[in-house]
């Protein structure tokens, strides 16, 4: 057993050696170009990507519309990104920067944000009335039956951090990011396919109660362990009406 | 465009229509014997014949205006904007009732080879048959025979987006006469046979000129211009010279160049991007090493171009602040020098797309960044930062102005207003 556990070491100190070697005359023939080596990494090639959204997928404290990648879950964020290409979510920069995407890309490019894991950073919090936040709090936790609109929880996982392999997490969101996708749901700048749950409930939503949820979802302190919750956490059954998208989830 | 109002237009079209009637109103000269029509319909089964037919119509990128996005292949609907409207792409699946089920190939011969619907009626020159009249018969039965093997979907055609008096389609009659001349591609005897499949490729089927090449306020080509370079109407982006000699817009570029380019998505010389990435994505990395070669030695015997006619040069006022933008945002990347690395980052010095005469690639590419296109050739390409959210349309214009007049590099400056007029992202 030890011997296996030290060939194992050894072989890959050696791989590790000679992709070295690779790199060290490449990078000599870059040198000799006028230019410092490039990383051979995901990092450097998502440049397009992480000048936005941040170095690891943390999101922008600047700017607050543009939204966190670390750590969601990486179907739900293979998804998206074959949506920006397919136009079922709309957003101009982000459908200019995969088109020209091959799907074998976009899952690693989904797979490298999904395994970063890197502290939230505190986002500005709204003004709005404490009756709006109860309001909030109120359609969050346990929703509205007499609107037919579920709680986030129900589906978005207990702690709100989302679920594998495909539900993103809602803590950690900007106010302003969690209000335009809710009206976006509504107005189908963004959609799932089959019959659209989320774009079903933003519009039993009235306007004030997106305002009320994102406000709430905003201001409510993250917890500790942001992780979403592994699949089995997913005890109530989601909707027969709801999302699961040819990114393979819950198949 | 106000040409039309101001009345000359009626007697030019009307003696157009009588000029274009003369020229092509006869008899069809190209209509086959009711033998070789047999002979054609037979063939269509043939797998060997089916295989081609998808491997020249991936040459020709149909699926890029017959495919809406997100939709089922050449099941059409994709709206294609030309400055007169816009015309929706047809569904060519064979569905019987809204594609080219019940189309003969002399029907689809037709079309492809003198530019006339199934009915006779003149299509729009947005579908350049001005370019495919030069495919050969063969390889039109090819491509049919590999539509008529889709599985059929049923789409029925969007309708036409043109204004008067465009959407009278017998006012094609006169820019028919003015700019369409059918006829097969004719190999030169005192070229290669390389040379001469480049040339087939170049000026048929891959319908480059449709692109490179300026067009004149009436949408047509002057033959006189043949891959010239042109500002692409309606998306916004320059489709540079492809002369590789003196004076040409790929001057310098070596046969692997080209092929590099067309095969990966990039060279030592350049990266592809916006229509071009989808070209090579779709169409040109797909196409064998022989034919790539061929169309690199073609566009490599373009003749050099005269130098442009001498423009003082005047170096932008914001040189200096564009130094220092380029230091800070582009430098790492692209190098001190502008010559790039080679392989991952595409050199700024002396490349065509930075000082195309009018600029709009550069600013593009700066407002939005984005990734070289994913091949087999280049699977994990790398990228380049959008800044559109980042920089302000003074700070863009000094720095591309910055880069078109470095090293060897001397364009023009561009103004921040022209920034600000490609400010709008293309989704489709």
């Amino acid at each position: 057993m030890n011997r296996l556990v030290f060939l194992r070491r050894w072989l890959r100190a050696a791989v590790v050696l000679f992709a070295f070697g690779i790199c060290g005359t490449a990078s000599a023939a870059a040198s000799q170009a006028g230019a410092a080596p490039v990383p051979d990494t995901m990092q450097q090639r998502v440049a397009a990507c992480t000048s936005c959204h941040g170095a690891h997928g943390e999101g922008s404290p600047d700017s607050v519309a543009i939204p966190r990648l670390a750590g969601k879950p990486a179907g739900y964020l293979l998804q998206q990104l074959e949506y920006f290409q397919s136009g079922q979510r709309r957003h101009a920069p982000m459908e200019y920067v995969v088109r020209q995407l091959s799907p074998a890309y976009l899952r690693e490019i989904a797979g490298y944000f999904a395994q970063q894991d890197v502290p939230y950073s505190k986002l500005p919090v709204p003004a709005v009335s404490a009756e709006t936040l109860r309001r909030g709090e109120q359609l969050v936790m346990r929703g509205d039956s007499t609107r037919g609109v579920p709680s986030c929880v129900s589906c978005h996982g207990a702690r709100l951090t989302g679920v594998e392999p495909m539900m993103p997490g809602l803590m950690g969101l900007s106010y302003d990011y969690l209000n335009t996708q809710l009206v976006s749901w509504r107005t189908r700048q963004r959609a799932a396919e089959g019959p659209y749950c989320m774009g079903v409930v933003a519009n039993r939503m009235r306007e004030s109660d997106i305002t009320a949820v994102s406000a709430w979802l905003a201001s409510h302190e993250p917890p500790a362990d942001m992780h979403p919750a592994p699949a089995s956490a997913q005890t109530e059954p989601l909707p027969g009406w709801c999302v699961m998208g040819k990114s393979g989830a819950g198949q | 465009m106000k040409w039309w109002r101001r009345g000359w237009w009626v007697p030019a079209l009307l003696a157009a229509v009588v000029l274009g009637w003369l020229y092509f109103g006869r008899a069809d000269l190209t209509a086959a014997s009711p033998a070789q029509r047999e002979a054609d319909a037979a063939a269509l089964h043939d797998p060997a014949l089916i295989a081609r037919g998808e491997y020249l119509a991936t040459a020709g990128d149909c699926a890029a205006c017959h495919t809406a996005r997100d939709g089922q292949r050449y099941a059409g609907g994709r709206s294609l904007g030309t400055p007169f409207g816009d015309v929706p792409a047809p569904n060519i699946t064979p569905d019987p009732e809204t594609g080219i089920g019940q189309w003969s190939f002399d029907d689809f011969w037709r079309a492809l080879h003198e530019g006339k619907g199934r009915q006779g009626e003149l299509l729009y020159p947005v579908f350049s048959y001005t370019s495919f009249t030069r495919v050969s018969r063969a390889d039109a039965l090819a491509i049919f025979a590999y539509l008529k093997s889709l599985p059929p979907v049923q789409r029925p055609d969007t309708a036409l987006g043109l204004a008067f008096p465009y959407n009278v389609r017998s006012s094609l009659l006169a820019w028919r006469a003015l700019y369409f001349k059918p006829g097969v591609f004719q190999p030169d005897p005192a070229k290669s046979d390389q040379w001469n499949r480049g040339a087939y490729l170049v000026q048929g089927l891959g319908h480059c000129n449709e692109c490179h090449t300026t067009r004149d306020s009436f949408g047509g080509i002057a033959q006189d211009r043949h891959l010239t370079g042109g500002r692409i109407p309606q998306l916004d982006w320059y489709a540079p010279d492809l002369s590789t000699r003196p004076g040409g817009g790929l001057e310098g570029w070596s046969a692997q160049d080209i092929v590099d380019l067309l095969k990966t998505g990039q060279s030592a010389k350049g990266t592809a991007f916006g229509p071009m990435a989808d070209v090579v994505r779709n169409s040109t990395q797909h196409l064998s090493a022989a034919d790539l070669q061929a169309v690199a030695v073609y566009l490599q015997s373009l003749p050099p171009r005269a130098p442009a006619a001498a423009v003082p040069f005047v170096q932008a006022g914001s040189h200096e602040q564009g130094g220092k933008l380029y230091a800070q945002r582009c430098a790492d990347c692209h190098g001190k020098d502008g010559r790039g690395v080679a392989g991952v980052y595409p050199p700024l010095d002396g490349n065509t797309s930075v000082t195309e005469p009018t600029g709009i690639n550069a600013i593009r590419s700066v407002l939005l960044g984005g990734f070289a296109p994913a091949t087999a050739g280049n699977p994990q390409p790398y990228s380049m930062p959008p800044f559109a959210q980042q920089l302000g349309d003074a700070d863009v214009a000094a720095v591309v102005g910055y880069i078109r007049q470095s090293w060897s590099n001397k364009a023009a400056a561009v103004q921040p207003a022209d920034v600000g007029k490609y400010r709008n992202t293309p989704s489709d």
